[in-house]
């Protein structure tokens, strides 16, 4: 057993995921010492095999990842989000790009970002791409990388606190970040309770290329058994969430190649042309999951250590660089001023800043799903008539564009695509 | 590093014992950010990193450790909310204060902190009496010199601690109709952020009287800028409305 710690610095990030590597390299970029431990080396998580699934990032996380030069990595594999469609009912009801039947909200980002090379209202990548681009941005600014690691349990020192190792060694710094993920283990040992739910859905996620081009368009239909999204990718490909209740959801994922291509066709309609289904299909279930705090002594937990919400939106990564974002203002904001990074006043700064937003997403992504996933007739009715009215008002859109956008309340820099510095 | 017995002449120059007593009563909690020190953590940020600029400004300093090398005194310390980040960012940090609570809260939680602070008891008068520490790069002098009993005194033995070519800087309140308002009824009285009787308005030191004590003892005074308040956002930050808490910083020739 070691007398001296592995790593002693400002923090140590407990997960190299994708909220904890981008929190990892912002505060680097910054000046602050920060090591990130995780259980998977860093490159094992770049094939398709590992993570399956696309995010979209909201034009404020996209900023971000810009600001701390993880963007110029990820670009070649990114697609531009143009135009959000959102259509209540059957994708196959005569619905053409452009053309778009009763019932729907069209998003265009030309209203609030115009020109040519306007911002987007947010991009698509696939998580390995993401994940790919984090791992070379950390390897080229020389962030200390401790993987693969299994950390055992933290314990706090006076005003250090220690990250140990299932091998007896230990990384120490002012604070640690739990960013371990929906079942974190840190959270757990600290005695944080979750209150949450889970929905009986799933998502089917795939991927799927098509004959004719998407031109940036991003489609969410809602249909009786939750939403169904439509989300541009590179190449004339798209990528699928396909909300069913759990059971449905596995039945699709384990299909055979003809029977899921007929129950494709029926649900996706003929609008991109002939569709071929790529690589393997995953499901993921849906819930909801708060945690109660998301501090504790010299503890801070982001992205889904602290909330895990419906992907209805697609805000979960984006919650979670929102939460990166906050604490790299807060650390080192506290760090130019000589303050205890780990200290009460700084960690409580930064759940005051994060709660509210996740707490208001958390709901409104529940309320959303309740309302969509319903085929009463009257719902339907209502529904139909609020997204109709959205639709006939400008600023009502634009509105809904800078939410989506993550464009709210107070921005933290980052956000706003500002470099940290000390 | 501990000041030893601390001096029991409270009969010092600067200081009204009644108002020792006030502060040392509270010193317990100086470090609970929930605590009735809530505000003071709140303002805390936005008057280190005004110190931080200016210092690295006056000194051409930048980086993780701004202030490696230079010598600062924080007078009137508390409980160490200012020596304690002044020392994590690099300097050698001397704090002393009148209450024997302040300074023993704030002893044991630097060491706990893992901090070398000298923390001494007593007043800044009786520092430059004792000649110990001789002169400082910087003297802070912060919400301090609305309790003394004579400041126009008091700044001047303060001055006579900074090196040539150091600086110092003052933080207090404005006596203005408005700090009347905000510092004192509305702090005391309809926020209870502090005690009341915490700060009398006759006491109050103006910019102007400030700026006046340390031109004459040779200090070459910038603009002072003020620390005001952000109900919405719940933050204090540095602004340029002096008209209520404000922060002057003082440059001394290099040769006199």
């Amino acid at each position: 057993m070691s007398t001296e710690a592995k790593f002693s610095g400002d923090s140590v990030i407990v997960g190299g995921g994708m909220a904890g590597l981008s929190l990892a390299i912002a505060l680097h970029k910054a000046g602050l010492r920060v090591a990130v431990v995780d259980a998977a080396p860093l490159d094992s998580a770049m094939t398709s095999e590992f993570d399956g699934r696309a995010s979209a990032l909201a034009y404020t996380s996209w900023r971000m990842l810009d600001s701390i030069g993880v963007a110029e990595h990820l670009a070649p594999h990114a697609q531009r989000i143009e135009d959000i469609l959102v259509v209540d009912g059957r994708p196959n009801d005569g619905l053409r790009p452009g053309g778009p039947g009763r019932d729907s909200l069209h998003f265009d980002r030309r209203e609030i970002h115009s020109g040519e090379d306007g911002e987007p209202l947010g991009w698509m990548a696939e998580n390995r791409w993401t994940r790919v681009a984090l791992a070379r941005t950390a390897e080229a600014c020389g962030l200390s990388v401790f993987a693969p690691a299994k950390v055992d349990s933290m314990s706090r020192q006076g005003a250090r606190a220690r990250v140990h190792l299932d091998d007896g060694s230990w990384l120490e710094g002012a604070v640690v970040i739990a960013c371990d993920g929906k079942f974190s283990r840190l959270r757990e040992q600290a005695g944080i309770r979750t209150t949450g739910r889970e929905y009986g859905q799933k998502a089917l996620v795939a991927t799927v290329a098509h004959a004719l081009p998407h031109e940036g368009v991003a489609y969410e239909f809602f249909m009786p058994a939750g939403p169904f999204a439509i989300l541009p990718l590179p190449d004339n490909r798209s990528s699928l969430v396909w909300t069913e209740k759990a059971a449905a959801a596995d039945a699709l994922r384990d299909m055979g190649p003809a029977g899921f291509q007929e129950a494709l066709e029926a649900r996706f309609g003929d609008f991109l042309g002939a569709l071929t289904p790529e690589g393997p299909r995953w499901t993921y279930p849906l819930g909801l999951k708060m945690s109660e705090r998301f501090i504790d002594d010299r503890l801070a937990l982001v992205g889904d250590a602290a909330r895990a919400i419906h992907p209805i939106a697609g805000q979960g990564f984006n919650l979670g660089l929102r939460d990166a974002a906050a604490l790299a203002d807060c650390l080192v904001e506290a760090k130019r001023a000589g303050l205890d990074l780990g200290s009460p006043a700084v960690l409580e700064g930064y759940e005051r800043w994060r709660k509210g937003d996740s707490a208001l997403l958390g709901i409104g992504t529940d309320f959303f799903n309740l309302l969509f996933s319903n085929d009463h007739a009257s719902v339907r009715a209502m529904r139909g008539f609020g997204l109709g009215l959205v639709d006939k008002i400008a600023p009502a859109r634009r509105f809904f564009m800078r939410q989506a956008g993550g464009e709210t309340g107070d921005l933290p820099g980052l956000l706003k695509g500002e470099a940290l510095s000390l | 590093m501990a000041a030893g017995p601390a001096p029991q002449t409270l009969s010092t120059p600067s200081i009204d014992p009644e108002e020792v007593a006030k502060f040392a009563a509270m010193a317990e909690q100086w470090w609970d950010p929930n605590s009735q020190f809530a505000p003071l953590h709140k303002f805390n940020p936005a008057r280190l990193v005004y110190i931080r600029e200016t210092l690295c400004d006056h000194f051409g300093r930048s980086g993780p450790d701004p202030l490696a090398g230079l010598s600062l005194l924080d007078i009137g310390c508390g409980g160490g909310l200012v020596s304690e980040p002044m020392a994590r960012l690099g300097a050698s940090v001397t704090g002393v204060d009148a209450g024997e609570a302040n300074i023993k809260t704030a002893l044991v939680h630097s060491r706990e902190a893992g901090l070398d602070i000298d923390f001494r008891h007593g007043t800044a008068e009786q520092l430059l009496e004792s000649g110990g520490p001789g002169q400082f790069d910087v003297v802070l002098n912060l919400e301090v010199v609305e309790h003394v009993a004579n400041p126009q005194d008091f700044l001047r033995d303060c001055a006579a601690m900074v090196k040539p070519g150091g600086m110092m800087i003052v933080g207090t309140i404005n006596r203005t109709a408005r700090a009347f308002a905000t510092a004192i009824f509305g702090a005391e009285y309809v926020m209870g952020w502090l005690p009341r009787g915490t700060h009398r308005f006759n006491k109050l030191v103006r910019p102007q009287e400030v700026r006046e004590a340390l031109q004459a003892e040779g200090f070459s005074v910038r603009s002072p800028v003020g620390v005001s308040y952000n109900p919405l956002k719940d933050r204090f930050f540095i602004s340029g409305d002096a008209g209520v808490n404000y922060l002057l910083a003082a440059e001394k020739p290099a040769s006199t």
